[in-house]
């Protein structure tokens, strides 16, 4: 039995049988639940059976409203003038890019198939990455790694300066002025708010539910399942239908597959790109190069221990 | 076994120092620069300094700072105590140096293995370590500051 599980057969099971499969072979958002679960769980997006309707997006903003920015105002003067104030609290619904209250949001492409021009439509949000550079190079520990493959922001803790967004290969994140422990240390000079963007609804996950994109969509868009599977299925799903995989090797490998009927190259030329509209490009592990480096570290003491004790028996050697 | 004492007042010599001093500088001047505050506070815009505000750059190359001065650590800690040692003494000032850089080194290392994939360190203890690293880079300049302005060295003779 495939351990992933899509909206309709986690309904139909309901949450007594995931709680069920979670004593035993451990499915899906059943897995998700269970916190000694390591397992990194992954998402599969059909785009093929996306119709853009916006679903995922109304049930995610639902959702997680109540993570969502409170900024005091007026916001603190900050030093020196260049840094920028960033407010969404005005502008809390615009839909049609990533912002701190739009966690998710539908990308269209207009492609040729078949020598047909057809409409694409797919979810964009946080591909929650298998090492996420977010994550890993957050100087304050601010962003973390779940066991079960979630990227998050803890926003009691984030200072808001950006350099997730920075780092991230598709510019996720997204700021919010004027919220967060910053107002709280030095707020004219040092941080500017909070960063947000998608946890894959990691509370609802914990109490055994599925993430509100995946639960809301009418066409099973979504599939949540441990990643070696979800990446099994995406492999099958691509060669059944001809399709094509992002999110596998991107940047070292994501917890976020998309299969698309037609190249992501093409996508990516015909997506509206920019700020808060991520691109679909080819992505290098942005973590391994210093990463390569490890051995070397390891390594670097015993050089220095070899010289020390070359130099002593040369020394020794010398004087006798 | 007799190791005569011209060639042990050289050591370490003066290129092992100068390394060091470079190493030390690139280290904590990539180190702040995995803070958001080149680019906030002008430094990246003077000429030649635009990398500072590249944070995969200075990750690299305090990656590769990192490995010279384990190398150089272990090297002059392993010579100390099988050559120096009988010669020279550890001052109070190079105790506590050098426990403070011990602990740079090990909080350093645990952050580099918290940066492999697959890593699993609990998320309050990355948060420790962040804030145990730069602190104690901070206390270490400090200390150091006081050490070159009152002439503090590391070891006296015996």
């Amino acid at each position: 039995m495939g351990q992933e599980i899509s909206r309709r057969t986690f309904l139909r099971g309901g949450i007594a049988a995931a709680a069920g499969l979670a004593a035993g072979s451990i499915p899906g958002a059943a897995a998700a639940a269970a916190p000694q679960e390591k397992t990194q769980l992954a998402t599969l997006l059909d785009i093929g059976k996306c119709i853009g309707c916006g679903a995922c997006v109304e049930a995610c903003n639902e959702t997680n409203a109540h993570k969502y920015p409170n900024p005091q105002k007026p916001f603190p003067k900050m030093y020196p003038n260049r840094v920028p104030v960033e407010d969404w609290s005005e502008k809390q619904d615009v839909d049609d890019r990533l912002t701190p209250y739009n966690w998710l949001f539908v990308q269209n492409a207009t492609v040729n198939i078949n020598g047909e021009e057809q409409e694409i439509t797919l979810p964009r949000r946080c591909m929650h990455c298998v090492n996420p550079p977010c994550v890993k190079l957050c100087p304050w520990g601010a962003a973390r790694q779940l066991d079960n493959g979630i990227s998050r922001i803890d926003s009691d803790i984030c200072l808001g300066g950006s350099k997730c967004k920075k780092v991230c290969p598709w510019d996720i994140p997204q700021r919010q002025t004027g919220t967060g422990l910053y107002l709280d240390i030095l707020p004219s000079f040092a941080g500017n708010g909070v960063m947000y963007k998608c946890d894959r609804c990691y509370d609802q996950i914990a109490d055994g539910q599925l993430p509100a994109c995946i639960e809301a969509c009418p066409e099973d868009v979504q599939t949540i399942g441990p990643r070696d599977e979800i990446l099994q299925k995406a492999r099958a799903l691509a060669k059944e239908t001809n399709g094509y995989i992002y999110g596998e090797k991107e940047n070292g490998g994501t917890n976020t597959i998309y299969v698309s009927p037609v190249p992501f190259e093409e996508l990516n030329k015909a997506i509206e790109k920019g700020k808060g509209k991520p691109h679909l490009k080819p992505v290098k592990d942005t973590m391994a190069q210093a990463n390569n480096l490890t051995t070397a570290m390891v390594l670097a003491p015993v050089a220095g221990i070899a010289a020390a004790v070359g130099k002593f028996v040369k020394l020794t050697k010398s004087s006798e | 076994m007799r190791v005569q004492q011209t060639t042990i007042s050289k050591v370490p010599d003066r290129t092992v120092r100068y390394v060091y001093w470079i190493t030390v500088f690139l280290l904590t001047l990539t180190g702040f620069g995995q803070m958001p505050i080149f680019k906030r506070y002008y430094i990246a815009d003077i000429p030649g300094l635009g990398w500072l505000a590249q944070f995969y750059v200075t990750h690299y190359i305090h990656y590769l700072a990192a490995i010279l001065i384990l190398a150089l650590v272990a090297y002059m800690t392993i010579d100390y105590l099988i050559l120096q040692r009988k010669h020279l003494r550890l001052t109070a000032s190079g105790y506590v140096r050098g426990a403070i850089l011990a602990g740079i080194l090990v909080s350093g290392l645990l952050l580099v293995i918290r940066n492999l994939a697959g890593s699993r360190l609990d998320p309050r203890f990355i948060i420790f370590l962040d804030l145990a690293h730069l602190g104690l880079v901070i206390t270490f300049l400090t200390i150091a500051g006081y050490c070159l302005i009152f002439k503090k060295q590391w070891t006296n003779a015996r």
